[in-house]
C-alpha cells in the first residue's frame, strides 16, 4: 500500500482537504476524488495536453503531475475557468467557429489557451502556435481552433 | 415555411458545443459507475506468435482487491467473437497470435491494483516464427480469405499489344493509428433478473449488445449498449470496441458489480488494430497521349490475425483503385493476408485511400515516361460520356460531376497563375523548391455489403411541442446529431432548440448497423425523417379540422388557410384524442447489389467527389516540408449543416496529410509494436497545418434520393490528401528535374531526402 498524505489545495476557488495516496497523480485526483471529469486521459505520459489545467496560473499537464505537488496551490480546472458560469472568450469563440468535433481536446485546449492570453492579450501566430504545440486534437485539423484563439487575440482582424 | 427559415442546409454549432467548451459533455470513462464499480484489466501476449503452456493466476488471485482471473475456459457463452467471423477468441485459447491478444482479464477494485495483478499473471509461452508483413505472409501463402476476389472488364491483352508504352510499378502503403483522443471505454452494469446495461464508446452498439450477450450466454433482450458519445472513433471503434466491453461484462458477471475497462493509451495502440497497410502490383498500358490503355492491378493487405473487416475492405480497395479514371481494360486483383500482428480494422476511407494510391502512382508514372505534367495526364484520363462512364465493376459514373468540382478548384485556387508563381519561386532558389498537387477524389457511397444499408428511427413529441430522437448512429465528433437535429426540426415544423437527440440506445432502436462508410446521416436521417412524417400524417387531418385546409408546420407553428396555432397546441390537442405521438421510422437504401463472384454490380448508391491543389515546399537540404496553401472543391449535394461539413474536410484532409506524411507505426523484429504512444507516434500539430486553407463546397449539386438533397461527407475528403504527394513530387522534381521521383511512404522527412537523393 503506497504511503497516504493529506492534501491541502485550493480548486476553482474552493479549498479542499483530503487524504489520498502519496503516488495519486493530479488528473486522477481530479477526475476520481473531486469528480471533476471535464479533464481528460488521452495519453497518460504528457503528450497530449487533454488533461491541462491550470496550477498558479501555469497551465500544468495533470496526468504527469502528481496531486502530491500541488500542496497549497491554486487549481483552475474546466469546471472553474469563469467565476461566474458564463463562458470565456475563448469558449465563446471556440463554441461559434466549431472548434470542437468530438469535444475530447477541448477542455485542455481552452486551458492552454486561457493562460496564453492572460500572459498575453494579443499574442502573436507563432506564439498562439506554440502555445497550442502541445495540444493534440485529431479531429478539426486545428483550422478552426486557430480562428477561434486568433479572433479572440485579436478582435476584429480577419481570422 | 415561409415565414421560418428551416434548420437544414444553414451554417449551426455543433449541438454539444456548450458542453464540449465548458467540459460538461461526458464520455464513457466520465460516467461515474454506482458504488462500487470495480475495474477490468487484460494480460496481453508480448509475443506475436506462441503457444501457451500454462497460466498461473494464483499470485495474482492472492492480491488484496483483486476480485477474479478469467481465463478463456471461464467465458459462460461464445468464447470468439468477430464483426463477420467469430475467429477470435476473446480471451486466448492454448495459442496467441499477436502481440498485444488478450490472454486473461484481471478485475479488481481500482486501476492500480488491476495492474498489479496483471503484473502477476505468469503465463508460460513457447515462441513460435510470426509471419511478419505482406511479402512474408505472399511467401507463407497465408491468406484470411480463400480466394481472391477479382474484377475484370475488356481485352487485356490487347490494350497491352497496342500500347505505346507499359510501364508498372509498386506502391507500399503505410499502416495507421486512429489515435481517436479518447482510448476505447466500457463499463456495465448488471441490472436486476439477469440483465446488463453496457456502456460503450462504440460506433456500432448493437454488436456491443450482441457480443456481451453472446459472452454471457444470455438473450440479447438481457442486453442493453447505450453510448453517450464517442472521443472520436474514426473506424477504430466500429468492430473494436467490442472486447472491451465483453471483457468488462465478465467482471460485472463474476462478481455482481459494475465493472470498467478503460486502456491507457499504450495499451489502446498495441491492442487494437491500425489502418491496413497494402503492398500494390501494378502494370498499364499506355497510349501516346498519356491516355490509360489498361490496367492490370493486385493488392495485398496485411489483415493481421484474424478476418475482422478485412474482406469488405479490401473489396473497397479495389472499388477505387480507378478513383477519378476511367480503366478501358482491366483487372483487379485483391487478397487479405493473414500475418502475426494485431487484427488491422476499419479506418477512414476503409480501403479507399490504399486503392486510390495505385492509380496515384499510374499517373505519376505515365508522366514521367511521357514528359506530360501530372494534372493534365490526370485530365485526360476522367470519366467522360459513355462508354467511358463505367468502373471496372459496371456502375455508372455521372460523367460531368468532376470535370465541375476541377473548374471551381481552377478558378477558386488560381491554378494556372499559381503553376507559374511556384515556377518562378524555384528559379529564384536553389534549395528549397515549392511544388504544386492536384487530386481529385471520386468515393463511392454505401456499405458495399448491400444488406447493411438500412437504418431505424424512434421520434418521440410530446404535449408541449418538444420532441425526442432517437436513432441507430452514434454520435463521434462527425456532427451527425447536429444533422439528425435539423431533419427533425424541419419533418415536424418545430425549431431545432425543441429538438433532443438522444444518447444511441439499443432499447430506442434495434439492430442497427454500425455508424461507419460515411453514411450515417443518408441512412439515418432518411430514417428520422420518415418517423416524424408519419407523425405529421397522423396530426394534419386535426390540424385541417383546427386551422384549415393545407396546414404548413413550420418554426414550431402549424398554418392553415384559416389560421394558426402552435405544436405544442396541436400535439395537446392530438393527445386529448388520443391519436400517437410518437412514431418508429425506416429506411432502406435502394439498388445496392453487387456480385462478387462475377466482379459485376453496383455495389454504392452514389458517388462523392472533391479535388484539391495543394502547395508544398521542400528544403532539399534536409528534406524537411511544409504544407503552404490548400485549395479545396468538395461536393456535399446540398450541404444539411454547412459548417459541419466543412470541418469534416479539414479534419480529414489533415488525418490523411498525416497517414501519408508522418504517422509512422513501426513494429521491431518480433512483431512489436514500437511506437504506442504520441512521443513516438506523431499526428499532425496545429503547427503542421497550413495558414492557408481553403474550402468551398460545390454549388448547386442536389443529390437526388438522398435526405435534404445532401451528400455523405465524413470518409472522402481524407483522400484528398494524396495531393500533397503529387506537390512533394513536383517540388522533388525541380530540385533534381527529368528524373523520376520515387517517394516512400510516409513521406517523412527522411524518406524526402531520399528521394531528393534517388
Ligand atoms: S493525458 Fe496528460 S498530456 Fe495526455
Ligand atoms: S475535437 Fe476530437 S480531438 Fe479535438
Amino acid at each position: 500500500m503506497p504511503t497516504e498524505i493529506t492534501l491541502r489545495l485550493q480548486i476553482n476557488g474552493e479549498q479542499v482537504r483530503r487524504i489520498i495516496p502519496a503516488n495519486r497523480s493530479l488528473l486522477d485526483f481530479i477526475r476520481e476524488d473531486l469528480r471533476l471529469t471535464g479533464s481528460k486521459h488521452g495519453c497518460d505520459v504528457g503528450d497530449c495536453g487533454a488533461c491541462t489545467v491550470l496550477v498558479d496560473g501555469a497551465p500544468q499537464l495533470a496526468c504527469i503531475t502528481l496531486a502530491a505537488e500541488c500542496e497549497g496551490a491554486a487549481i483552475r480546472t474546466i469546471e472553474g475557468v469563469t467565476d461566474g458560469g458564463g463562458l470565456h472568450p475563448i469558449q465563446e469563440a471556440l463554441h461559434r467557429h466549431v472548434g470542437a468535433q468530438c469535444g475530447y481536446c477541448t477542455p485542455g485546449i481552452v486551458m492552454a489557451m486561457t493562460s496564453l492570453l492572460e500572459a498575453d492579450p494579443h499574442p502573436s501566430d507563432s506564439a498562439i502556435n506554440e502555445a497550442l504545440g502541445s495540444n493534440i486534437c485529431r479531429c478539426t485539423g486545428y483550422t478552426k481552433i486557430l480562428a477561434a484563439v486568433r479572433e479572440v487575440a485579436r478582435p476584429g482582424s480577419p481570422s | 415555411m415561409s415565414q421560418h427559415e428551416a434548420a437544414m442546409h444553414r451554417p449551426s454549432v455543433h449541438e454539444s458545443a456548450h458542453l464540449h467548451v465548458t467540459g460538461a459533455a461526458r464520455y464513457v470513462a466520465d460516467l461515474p459507475g454506482p458504488p462500487g464499480t470495480l475495474w477490468a484489466l487484460a494480460v496481453r501476449s508480448p509475443h506475436a506468435h506462441a503457444v501457451i503452456r500454462g497460466i498461473d493466476v494464483a499470485a495474482a488471485r492472492a492480491i488484496p482487491g483483486v476480485y477474479a482471473v478469467l481465463c478463456a475456459g471461464d467465458i459462460p457463452g461464445h468464447a470468439c467473437w468477430g464483426p463477420i467471423r467469430h475467429d477470435e477468441p476473446l480471451l486466448a485459447d492454448g495459442a496467441v497470435h499477436a502481440v498485444g491478444q488478450a490472454v486473461a482479464v484481471v478485475i479488481a477494485d481500482s486501476e492500480a491494483v488491476g495492474r498489479a495483478g496483471v503484473a502477476a499473471v505468469g503465463v508460460t509461452y513457447d515462441v513460435l516464427e510470426p509471419i511478419l508483413g505482406i511479402p512474408a505472409a505472399i511467401a507463407a501463402g497465408s491468406f484470411l480469405d480463400d480466394a481472391p476476389h477479382v474484377i475484370t472488364r475488356g481485352d487485356l491483352d490487347a490494350a497491352f499489344a497496342t500500347a505505346a508504352h507499359v510501364i508498372e510499378g509498386e506502391v507500399a502503403s503505410p499502416a495507421q493509428d486512429h489515435f481517436y483522443l479518447e482510448t476505447q471505454a466500457a463499463l456495465v452494469v448488471p441490472e436486476e433478473d439477469g440483465t446488463w446495461r453496457v456502456f460503450s464508446s462504440t460506433q456500432h452498439p448493437t454488436e456491443i449488445q450482441r457480443a456481451v450477450a453472446d459472452t454471457l450466454g444470455v438473450g440479447a433482450n438481457r442486453v442493453v449498449c447505450e453510448v453517450p458519445r464517442l472521443g472520436g472513433g474514426f473506424g477504430g471503434k466500429e468492430s473494436q470496441a467490442t472486447p472491451f466491453a465483453c471483457m468488462a461484462a465478465l467482471g460485472a458477471w463474476v462478481t455482481g458489480r459494475a465493472c470498467r475497462m478503460v486502456p491507457h493509451r499504450d495499451e489502446d495502440m498495441i491492442a487494437t488494430g491500425k489502418r491496413h497497410p497494402f503492398l500494390s502490383k501494378w502494370r498499364a498500358a499506355v497510349a501516346a497521349d498519356g491516355a490509360i490503355l489498361g490496367l492490370d492491378a493486385r493488392l495485398w493487405a496485411d489483415g493481421g490475425w484474424s478476418l475482422d473487416l478485412s474482406g469488405p475492405i479490401v473489396d473497397r480497395a479495389m472499388f477505387h483503385v480507378d478513383n477519378a479514371c476511367f480503366l478501358p481494360a482491366v483487372r483487379i486483383e485483391g487478397r487479405a493476408c493473414r500475418t502475426n500482428v494485431t487484427s488491422n480494422t476499419a479506418f477512414r476511407g476503409f480501403g479507399g485511400p490504399q486503392g486510390m494510391l495505385v492509380v496515384d502512382d499510374v499517373l505519376r508514372t505515365i508522366a514521367e515516361v511521357t514528359g506530360i505534367p501530372e494534372a493534365d495526364v490526370l485530365r485526360r484520363n476522367l470519366y467522360g460520356d459513355a462508354p467511358r462512364d463505367r468502373t471496372p465493376y459496371g456502375q455508372a459514373v455521372d460523367p460531368t460531376r468532376l470535370p465541375r468540382v476541377l473548374d471551381a478548384l481552377d478558378a477558386r485556387s488560381g491554378r494556372s497563375a499559381r503553376v507559374a508563381e511556384v515556377a518562378a519561386f524555384n528559379e529564384r532558389s536553389r534549395w528549397v523548391k515549392r511544388g504544386l498537387g492536384l487530386q481529385a477524389v471520386k468515393f463511392g457511397i454505401s456499405f458495399t455489403n448491400g444488406l447493411l444499408n438500412q437504418a431505424g428511427a424512434t421520434v418521440l413529441l410530446y404535449t408541449d411541442g418538444t420532441a425526442q430522437v432517437n436513432h441507430g448512429g452514434t454520435e463521434m465528433g462527425q456532427g451527425l446529431f447536429t444533422k439528425m437535429r435539423a431533419v427533425a426540426a424541419d419533418a415536424l415544423g418545430i425549431r431545432p432548440e425543441s429538438v433532443r437527440v438522444m444518447a444511441t440506445s439499443t432499447e430506442k432502436v434495434p439492430n442497427t448497423v454500425a455508424t461507419a462508410a460515411s453514411s450515417g446521416s443518408d441512412l439515418n436521417g432518411a430514417a428520422v425523417n420518415d418517423a416524424c412524417a408519419t407523425i405529421v400524417a397522423r396530426l394534419r387531418p386535426l390540424a385541417i379540422e383546427l386551422v384549415g385546409e393545407d396546414p404548413v408546420f413550420a418554426g414550431g407553428e402549424v398554418r392553415g388557410a384559416r389560421g394558426a396555432m402552435t405544436v405544442a397546441a396541436l400535439a395537446s390537442a392530438a393527445w386529448a384524442r388520443r391519436i400517437s405521438l410518437h412514431a418508429t421510422g425506416f429506411y432502406a437504401t435502394p439498388g445496392i447489389a453487387y456480385d462478387r463472384a462475377a466482379g459485376r454490380g453496383t455495389p454504392f448508391f452514389y458517388y462523392a467527389y472533391g479535388a484539391a491543389l495543394v502547395e508544398v515546399e521542400v528544403d532539399g537540404r534536409t528534406g524537411e516540408s511544409r504544407l503552404v496553401r490548400v485549395d479545396v472543391v468538395h461536393d456535399v449535394g446540398a450541404s444539411l449543416v454547412p459548417t459541419i461539413d466543412r470541418g469534416q474536410i479539414e479534419g480529414a484532409f489533415v488525418q490523411g496529410f498525416g497517414w501519408l506524411t508522418m504517422e509512422d507505426p513501426r513494429f521491431d523484429a518480433a512483431g512489436r509494436l514500437v511506437t504506442h504512444g504520441p512521443s513516438t507516434y506523431k499526428i499532425p500539430a496545429s503547427g503542421d497545418v497550413p495558414g492557408a486553407f481553403y474550402v468551398d463546397l460545390l454549388p448547386d449539386a442536389d443529390q437526388p434520393g438522398v435526405i435534404g438533397g445532401s451528400k455523405a461527407v465524413g470518409e472522402p475528403p481524407f483522400m484528398l490528401a494524396i495531393g500533397v504527394l503529387g506537390a512533394l513530387r513536383d517540388a522533388i522534381r525541380a530540385l533534381r528535374p527529368g528524373r523520376s521521383v520515387r517517394l516512400a511512404l510516409p513521406a517523412t522527412n527522411e524518406n524526402v531526402l531520399r528521394a531528393v537523393a534517388g
